[in-house]
């Protein structure tokens, strides 16, 4: 018994954030907001070199053939630095996909692809979770028509995952689509709306008469939601920090007013169990199948709530600076909105959370 | 992240269970249990001993079971007790017996450690007084040697407990010109002294389980005192460390959350089953994500502990987020009642004895007691984040 990470993961997470933080500063990530197209091209690459866009994938697939709760410890280290780059879609929603509900030719064909970054994939999973403004995808004919919503990852990848109305997965090329882009607040990823007219799909076998591939996925995509969360929290929580230890006023740095120390310790209070949080839905997505669910939805939902509080907070720690561009604290803020909303707000998923344990 | 438990464990845990299967039906009634009244009786507690789930590694020969502390294993006896919904047996006194185990005398050891164990002694603290409360060491009571005897005069307050209780640890001022932190001494005495004055202190909840204790020259004899003159303080904080780890038990959190969803799956409002309410059934699913956090969190320090590792953050939030989580869980099982969580004072259709109402009040009371929380934030604002101190002020009365 221990519940800790191992040294491999401790080493993967410090050479992810090392590389982010030498790679992906600030300044990169204005650039790549300012260009409007959410990808630092060169950071994805530098990711996909350090094996970051293969850890789920398996050694076969020319993947590194790790686990959600590496993939976690990743998204965390890229919620860090607010890295504009694919990842929960790309690297973590398609390969489970993939994976649980592909055949061995669509795995053969799309892995090694995926894991050696020569494809991004987007993921259309937003009508299954919560339908807005009337989106919905049918399939017939191995074609696909109507309208996805949401699409995470969407603009800029080569190959949507689209789940139709009846929960199962096809692969569209996303040239056989009108791909949208949708602004959103965070400029540090993209979205999309996506219209089929007729558009060639692939189905993925697995997911014909069976939700649980499309389901599986969905927890992927809350754990990495969440454990960006968890990375941008902290980031947000560390800056207050130092903020508040160098920031003077009244003769004395406001750290040591307790009414900002206690913003500071509340922040830190609430942060501190999330990582645990995070560690055991991760790790039970694959080692505990029977909590899997339920413990990717609360973690999905409670740092959604402990990541808009912190936000929050963080940004009245730092005084009217919190809010300006200068500072640049606004892109985490952004990004902990954006993950509190994809693929479920927390009132969504703790409903769901209820029916999985019987109570609704 | 290994959650595997080695065979030895594994085996360890089945017998906890069939335990617990076999000897439930002996355990006092955990629903009717009013906070703050004694809920072990000491046929229950002895059964407990013997098979080493109480006082498991306190010394055979101060009357415990005797164990080699092994952390997983009091673990496992906490969950397997809140599993099946059993209240736990009790350490003689978590505070007391830990403290003169590590810093008392064999004589002391051997007077004070084994009625303890047993129930039959049973404690007060005499710590926090009407000018004291936060700021602990600015204490006043004072104790003058006059021959073999130490003469106490002064007052307590807040002490939990005192007119039940057979003997008082109490810090009291013996060395008045040295600083403050180092004028302390710990002294421990029986509560029939004459000179003790013992006045219910009538709470909110309507019971009195908090007293004021007024000394008028009471006089103990000089070597009932725990550790040396002058250093009663660092006694106290060995005292102090051992309550902060109880009062914020996660395994605590969730037997009483089990309890609330029995609730909300047993109960109607509007013919309606509770739990079919989604907003009342959003604040449970709430209150489970922070539960859960909490627990994993418990398990990481606990993995810390077990290597004998410095936990740092995630043990310092404990009380604060534990006491917290307590009040919140009695606030929703009062909400989801309703009227009937109004109740009180034994009255018809009261739910779980009054369970709620009490715990609702007296966690509030523990949210301040042992520390309060605006105390804790400080220490994790200053210990764990490295925030600086609030400068001292130089003129206290300005």
């Amino acid at each position: 018994m221990d519940f800790a990470l191992s040294d491999e993961q401790r080493m993967l997470q410090d050479s992810v954030a090392g590389y982010l933080e030498s790679n992906c500063p600030l300044t990169r990530v204005r650039e790549t907001a300012a260009a409007g197209d959410a990808r630092a091209d060169d950071v994805w690459q530098g990711l996909t070199d350090l094996g970051a866009c293969a850890v789920l994938i398996d050694e076969d697939y020319g993947g590194v053939g790790l686990g959600l709760l590496e993939a976690a410890l990743i998204a965390e280290a890229m919620g860090a630095v607010a890295a504009p780059v694919p990842y929960v879609a790309s690297s973590v929603m398609a390969p489970v996909a993939l994976a649980a509900a592909g055949s061995a030719e669509q795995k053969e064909r799309w892995l090694p692809q995926i894991a050696a970054g020569q494809v991004v994939f987007g993921v259309a999973v937003t009508e299954q979770i919560g339908r807005r403004e009337s989106d919905g995808v049918a399939c017939a004919d191995g074609a696909l028509n109507g309208k996805a919503m949401f699409v995470l990852d969407g603009t800029g990848a080569a190959r949507l995952i689209v789940a139709a109305a009846d929960g199962s997965l096809h692969l569209v090329a996303a040239a056989d689509a009108e791909v949208g882009r949708l602004k959103t607040i965070d400029r540090t990823r993209t979205v999309a709306e996506v219209v089929f007219n007729g558009a060639p799909a692939e189905l993925l076998p697995g997911s014909a008469n069976d939700r649980e591939p499309l389901l599986r996925t969905i927890d992927a995509g809350r754990l990495a939601l969440a454990a960006d969360t968890l990375g941008a929290a902290q980031t947000m929580l560390d800056k207050a920090v130092a903020y508040a230890k160098e920031r003077r006023q009244f003769n004395r740095v406001i750290g040591s007013f307790q009414a900002v120390k206690h913003m500071c310790a509340e922040m830190a209070a609430e942060l501190e169990p999330c990582r645990s949080l995070v560690w055991y839905a991760a790790h039970a997505y694959a080692a505990i199948p029977e909590e899997g669910r339920l413990m990717a939805c609360q973690a999905k939902a409670h740092l959604a709530e402990v990541g808009t509080f912190v936000a929050r907070k963080s940004t009245e720690v730092h005084g009217g600076m919190g809010i300006t561009d200068l500072l640049g604290l606004h892109y985490w803020f952004k990004r902990i909105g954006f993950n509190r909303q994809m693929l479920g707000a927390p009132e969504l998923v703790r409903e769901e959370a209820a029916r999985t344990q019987g109570w609704a | 992240m290994d959650l595997e438990y080695s065979p030895e464990y594994q085996a360890f845990r089945d017998e906890v269970r069939t335990f617990l299967e076999d000897n439930k039906h002996k355990a006092p009634n955990q629903a009717a249990a009013i906070p703050g009244r004694p809920n072990s009786p000491k046929e229950w507690q002895q059964l407990l001993i013997e098979h080493g789930y109480a006082a498991r590694t306190i010394p055979r020969q101060y009357g415990g079971y005797g164990a080699e502390p092994d952390i997983l294993k009091t673990r496992i006896i906490a969950e397997e007790f809140a599993r099946a919904r059993v209240p736990p047996g009790h350490s003689g006194d978590n505070r007391l017996v830990p403290t003169v185990l590590e810093l008392g005398t064999e004589e002391q050891k051997q007077w004070l450690v084994p009625p303890s164990v047993r129930g039959d002694m049973t404690w007060c603290q005499g710590y926090s007084e009407p000018g004291s409360g936060s700021d602990l060491a600015s204490l006043s009571t004072k104790a003058e040697l006059d021959g073999d005897e130490w003469v106490i005069n002064g007052q307590k307050i807040w002490t939990s407990g005192a007119q039940n209780a057979d003997m008082m640890f109490c810090l009291v001022r013996t060395e008045p010109d040295a600083p403050k932190h180092n004028g302390i001494s710990y002294l421990v005495f029986s509560m029939d002294t004459p000179g003790i004055d013992v006045r219910p202190l009538v709470t909110m909840t309507g019971d009195a389980f908090f007293n004021e204790v007024f000394f008028t020259d009471a006089r103990v004899p000089k070597d009932q005192i725990i550790g040396k003159r002058g250093e009663g303080w660092f006694v106290a904080n060995t005292t102090l460390r051992y309550e902060r780890g109880g009062l914020g038990d996660p395994n605590e959190a969730e037997n009483r959350f089990n309890r609330i969803v029995d609730i909300m799956q047993r109960e109607t409002v509007g013919g309606e089953r509770l739990l079919d309410n989604p907003i009342y059934r959003d604040r449970l699913l709430k209150l489970q994500g922070r539960i859960l956090a909490m627990k994993f969190n418990g398990m990481r320090v606990l993995s810390h502990n077990i290597k004998g590792e410095e936990p740092g953050l995630p043990r310092w939030i404990v009380k604060l987020n534990g006491c917290e989580l307590n009040h919140q869980m009695a606030g929703l099982a009062i909400d989801v009642l309703g009227e009937l969580g109004l109740l009180y004072d034994g009255s018809p259709y009261l739910r779980d004895g009054g369970f709620w109402q009490a715990r609702y009040m007296l966690d509030l009371g523990l949210i301040i007691g042992g520390g309060t929380a605006q105390i804790q934030k400080n220490m994790i604002g200053e210990r764990a984040l490295g925030l600086p101190k609030e400068p001292k002020v130089a003129d206290a009365s300005a």
